[in-house]
């Protein structure tokens, strides 16, 4: 068996002595040891945005309950939503396109490693800033200082007047931070994929991952920036006096909105579009088929990212636009749901006419598929706006976009983890394990986001720390409650899995899942300059090729 | 494979349960405590609730059409041992196919659209009928501030409206506004939520058909008492809406035996925070309390309008409701017996 | 487990892919001119919106010498970026310098008009919507013209100390990128402020 690796004959690998591991890891500009940071620095946020996720649930648990006071509640909330997007989220993705793009593009690390690290230490300098936040002002108890705004901080609640102190400025301050760092990345991703690739690996023979994340990394320059400028001028209203958005001074409350939701809704497909990309390359290789329609997909990828820089209005049927705009925008908010359907058809075109394997990566792929299907529909009744005069601001976008980003986003995560976890550690994680993380997971999931809809139809708010009784409402809280201490034991079983599968999982090999991209071809894990000769491909599928030389790709395409 | 079978059981089951419970709260009735989108009472409320079926309908069709493709493939492409390895054709795609499901989409998009458009413009550019009421809906942290311009009443928290039947519509008509941050006006039953925001009013109607009581709350977070800015409207027909107006109208009533709790009202700046129409408490920053004792509840539906909560309300807001901006006035308790029975004449 | 056995094809003959600092440079262009494109958003929507105050025809006059200054300084900059390019390494520094100069000159301009804004018209950033939208959209630009200034002497300094050759072309040419894109912004500006806005 051949490798793409230089080996010394005699060398003697040593131990490194822990200090210098940890110097090796905090001065690191290899995008591979990077992409692990920010992976654990997002798991780390993962479980603390968990916490608030179930400190949330039990104070909703039934109506009048006391558990927390509606300030803390209020915090919770807009911790949670702050931490999952800009702190789990975001990082998670940075990480696996930061490891996968330059393998599967046959370079030897990303276009400016050194901007890569800072990206990232400032993406992470972001997080803790934004938990400091808890311990300024009144201390822990109080819970501090901690901005409680809601993820959105609408004008003109995060002004001076409406939130004296400093918990807004963390919010600000840490987002702005942070968002340097994603420009950051983005820009490298950007040159990366558009500089680095392989000889013959011609734009339209790159994997879809890279595909995807070029177009995620082209949006987030369109779509973090917005919210960078309207931070920049809540700080000018706050300390400079200004009046951007002070409605007592002529200024307009509905002004933060647009900028906001130029940024939010945007920034909700640059979540979607690398699992988007996790699903096309784990899909085709448990169906054992290319994936269907790679042209369609690279062009619906693209289209979805043209298309949702004209939606982001949907989040504001309410604020009282006319109807004519609020008619343009359910336009193109339902026109925004072909191109992702095409996607969905497609992924199920690849699992047609396959051998569909069950591994734990393609379950969870199943299940995005399945979750994913439902969450686009519940966003296409939101998108009939009068609809959505009833069910915005209620529980039923809760569970709408939950569906969205766990039942989408985090099972593609969970896909991605256990199909490339091996390539990242050289062991594989444990099949039992896994497929109990999944069942658990799942039933969690369901019991607390299907039975969340119903709250929102039947009248129940959003950001609310407590609700009246004999709306009919306890029951289906408390159930939601259940199941979201379900999902929270899946993840403890999950991080086990992780735990445990370094130190005693099989090992992996360079190929477990005899896949056809490039990191396939190298070990596990693969050597710190990913290539020993930088490799030339003929076809979208290079390994295939290798595999099957009677019957290669390049043939066909 | 089984396990791809259990899973598809689990979630029918689910689905049924679900539906189930729906079904139980969703009622036909008036019940006071139903806060559905599905039970309306009103024309917007009602466009609203077709044109979600219709909706409803079409996404649910879609689901199932896509859940039975993705249900076969799983089932009947199964990987099997007996397979051997052998990989299985490798298709790249089909133009035909694509074309199929990027036009057959467009075209629901579009029908879709069409039939939304039509509910947008019936509700939203609806004109105003002559004999429509007018109201003013003033959104503070944290209660509703209702004025009736042309009738000359002010009151809070507590809407009441006629009941309007189609023989001789009298829907009202609300202008929304804010003094401080965004708020929602939502009561589901009778109309879709509208935002009150600062320095751009808007406007929303609501012609509800039966009389009744309907419930509802803020819907955009305002602060900390989001929670508890309730809203409670009562529809009233025709004679006694107009015995309401009336009584609303009056000045307070001047009840002799509650001179001391006057002065105490008058003495602890009680009165630059809150009317008393007909006396020196001219304040605006509080609800007006001329006509307190005509309202089911206190604090925008924070507690029941008992002498119990009143007493307690007044003694310290912030156990009724923390971060309400009414401040503790830290009165005796005789002063503050003496305040509450003062509180209790305004009928 | 799969083997791969034979090794990849033989390497295609040209593989002409883009520069990256180019590539990169025009990613943070992109970047920025989303950034801006919302404060002029801001600035258009607020127009004729100030509750009181000065208006921007009262006070406002327009800069045409310091603009010319600006926008020179791209041609400026042009002309050393392609004097490098040919090695004429003196002719490169005296074009380098006459850049920052001029660019230095918009600056001054630019503190002059807000000095006689402040204290003659007082205007400030807290005195009304234009306040707060003119001094946030200039002072964003004035900010970026800083930046590139400090770049551009970082550059002056490596010029004087004798590196600066041939082979530093491209990165100059990536440097100059961001200097045009200053200039563009700020001819969107001025036709904002000085020219629409009035």
């Amino acid at each position: 068996m051949s490798s793409n690796a230089i080996t010394i004959p005699g060398a003697q690998i040593e131990a490194r002595p822990w200090v210098d591991e940890l110097h090796l890891w905090l001065t690191t500009v290899d995008h591979k040891r990077l992409g692990i940071l920010y992976i654990l620095s997002a798991l780390l946020f993962l479980l603390i945005g968990g916490v608030e996720a179930l400190i949330i649930r039990i104070q909703l648990m039934h109506s009048h309950n006391n558990f927390v006071s509606p300030e803390v509640f209020n915090r919770m909330f807009t911790m949670h939503g702050t931490t999952m997007i800009f702190f789990v989220a975001m990082p998670v993705l940075f990480g696996f396109a930061n490891y996968l793009a330059p393998l599967m593009i046959g370079a030897r690390d990303m276009a400016f490693p050194r901007l890569n690290a800072f990206s990232f230490w400032l993406s992470f300098l972001g997080g803790l800033l934004l938990y400091f936040s808890f311990l300024g002002g009144s201390g822990l108890y109080g819970a501090g200082s901690a901005p409680d705004v809601g993820w959105w901080s609408y004008a003109p609640l995060g002004a001076r007047a409406f939130s004296p102190g400093h918990s807004s400025d963390y919010w600000t301050l840490a987002l702005l931070v942070s968002g340097f760092g994603s420009i950051g990345t983005a820009i490298n991703i950007i040159a990366t994929i558009l500089c680095l690739r392989c000889p013959g690996m011609k734009i339209n023979r790159m994997p879809l991952l890279v595909w995807m994340n070029l177009v995620m990394a082209g949006m987030v320059l369109l779509a973090i920036t917005p919210l960078s400028a309207a931070q920049i001028m809540l700080l000018i209203d706050r300390y400079l006096g200004g009046h951007f958005f002070d409605t007592q001074a002529g200024g307009s409350a509905v002004l933060w909105m647009h900028f906001f939701w130029i940024f939010g809704h945007p920034e909700v497909y640059v979540l979607i579009i690398p699992c988007f990309a996790f699903m096309s390359e784990i899909i085709p290789v448990f169906s054992r088929k290319p994936i269907f329609g790679y042209p369609v997909m690279v062009a619906a990828t693209v289209c979805i990212g043209f298309v949702s820089m004209s939606v982001w209005a949907h989040h504001m049927f309410t604020i009282g636009m006319n109807s004519y705009a609020n008619s343009f925008f359910t336009l193109t908010t339902m026109a925004v749901g072909v191109p992702t359907g095409i996607k969905i058809f497609n992924w199920i075109g690849t699992m047609w006419g396959g051998r569909i394997q069950f591994k734990t990566p393609m379950l969870f792929s199943i299940g995005f598929l399945f979750q994913f299907l439902i969450a686009g529909l519940t966003g296409i009744m939101m998108a009939a706006s009068p609809f959505d005069w009833q069910l915005s601001l209620s529980y039923f976008v809760v569970a709408h976009f939950h569906y969205v980003i766990v039942g989408g986003i985090l099972f593609a995560l969970f896909a991605a983890f256990y199909y490339w976890y091996p390539k990242m550690t050289g062991r594989m994680l444990s099949e039992r394990l896994g497929k109990c993380h999944f069942w658990l997971f799942l039933i969690g999931f369901h019991l607390t986001f299907d039975v969340m809809h119903i709250p929102g139809v039947l009248g129940m708010p959003r950001r609310i720390y407590t609700y009246e009784p004999g709306r009919g409402w306890d029951t289906l809280n408390l159930i939601v409650t259940i199941g979201a201490f379900i999902q929270a034991l899946a993840i403890l079983v999950f991080l086990a899995n992780l735990v445990i599968s370094y130190f005693k999982g099989a090992q992996a090999g360079n190929d477990p899942w005899d896949a056809w991209t490039l990191e396939w071809s190298i070990g596990s894990p693969p050597p710190v300059y990913n290539f020993a000769t930088v490799p030339t491909v003929a076809s979208r599928r290079p390994l295939w090729d290798l595999k099957h030389p009677e019957d290669p790709d390049s043939h066909y395409e | 494979m089984k396990s791809s079978l259990c899973y598809s059981w689990r979630i029918a089951l689910l689905i049924f349960w679900s539906a189930r419970l729906l079904w139980a709260v969703e009622p036909g009735g008036s019940t006071a405590q139903n806060t559905s989108i599905f039970s309306p009472a009103s024309t917007p409320a009602k466009s609203i609730a077709d044109l979600s079926v219709f909706v409803l309908v079409v996404t649910g069709i879609i689901f199932l059409a896509v859940f039975a493709l993705l249900l076969y493939s799983v089932v009947r492409f199964r990987g099997r041992a007996m397979d051997g390895g052998r990989e299985p054709a490798q298709v790249y795609g089909s133009m035909q196919i694509e074309l199929a499901w990027t036009i057959i989409p467009t075209l629901i998009v579009v029908v879709l659209f069409l039939a939304t458009a039509r509910v947008i413009h019936a509700i939203q550019d609806a004109p105003e009928p002559a004999g429509a009421l007018d109201v003013i809906a003033i959104g503070h942290q944290f209660w509703w501030e209702f004025r009736y311009p042309k009738l000359g009443i002010v009151t809070a928290n507590e809407l009441h409206i006629p009941v309007s039947v189609s023989a001789h519509p009298t829907p009202t008509f609300l202008q929304l506004l804010s003094v401080d941050t965004d708020h929602s006006f939502w009561v589901p039953q009778l109309a879709g939520k509208t935002d009150l925001i600062p320095n751009h009013p808007n406007r929303m109607w609501m012609d509800p058909q039966r009389t009744g009581v309907f419930l509802g709350q803020c819907a955009q977070y305002c602060g900390t008492q989001h929670a508890k800015m309730l809203l409670r409207v009562s529809v009233d027909g025709p004679e006694d809406f107009a015995s309401w107006v009336h009584a609303q109208q009056k000045l307070a009533v001047e009840d002799a035996a509650a001179i001391a709790g006057r002065r105490v009202f008058e003495r602890n700046a009680c009165m630059n925070c809150h009317v008393v129409a007909g006396t020196r408490a001219d304040g605006r920053f509080g609800p007006d309390l001329t006509h307190l004792m005509s309202r089911a509840t206190i604090a925008a539906g924070a507690a029941e309008n008992t002498h119990k909560n009143l007493r307690l309300w007044i003694q310290d807001p912030s156990v009724i409701k923390p971060g309400s901006l009414m401040p503790a006035m830290k009165l005796s308790d005789a002063d503050l017996d003496a305040v509450v029975s003062y509180m209790e004449t305004l009928r | 487990m799969s083997a791969a056995t034979t090794s990849f094809p033989n390497a295609s003959p040209a593989w002409d892919l883009p520069s990256r600092g180019k590539v990169a440079m025009a990613g943070l262009i992109i970047a920025e001119s989303a950034i801006f494109t919302i404060f002029v958003v801001a600035y258009l929507f607020y127009l004729g919106k100030s509750l009181t105050g000065p208006t921007p025809r009262e006070v406002l006059e327009t800069p045409i010498f310091y603009t010319i200054c600006l926008l020179s300084s791209s041609l400026t900059i042009h002309f050393a970026a392609k004097s490098l390019e040919r090695d004429y390494t003196r002719l490169f520094l005296g074009l380098w310098l006459l850049t920052i100069a001029l660019g230095g000159a918009f600056l001054y301009g630019t503190a002059q008009e807000w000095h006689r804004l402040i204290f003659e018209h007082g205007l400030t950033i807290s005195t009304n919507l234009f306040g707060t939208t003119y001094y946030s959209l200039v002072g964003l630009h004035a900010f970026h013209v800083t930046a590139g200034l400090i770049m551009l002497l970082a550059v002056a300094i490596c010029g004087f100390a004798g590196h600066m050759g041939v082979s530093q072309s491209s990165r100059v040419a990536v440097l100059s990128m961001y200097w045009h894109f200053v200039d563009v912004v700020w001819v969107v500006v001025f036709t904002v402020v000085y020219v629409l806005g009035r």
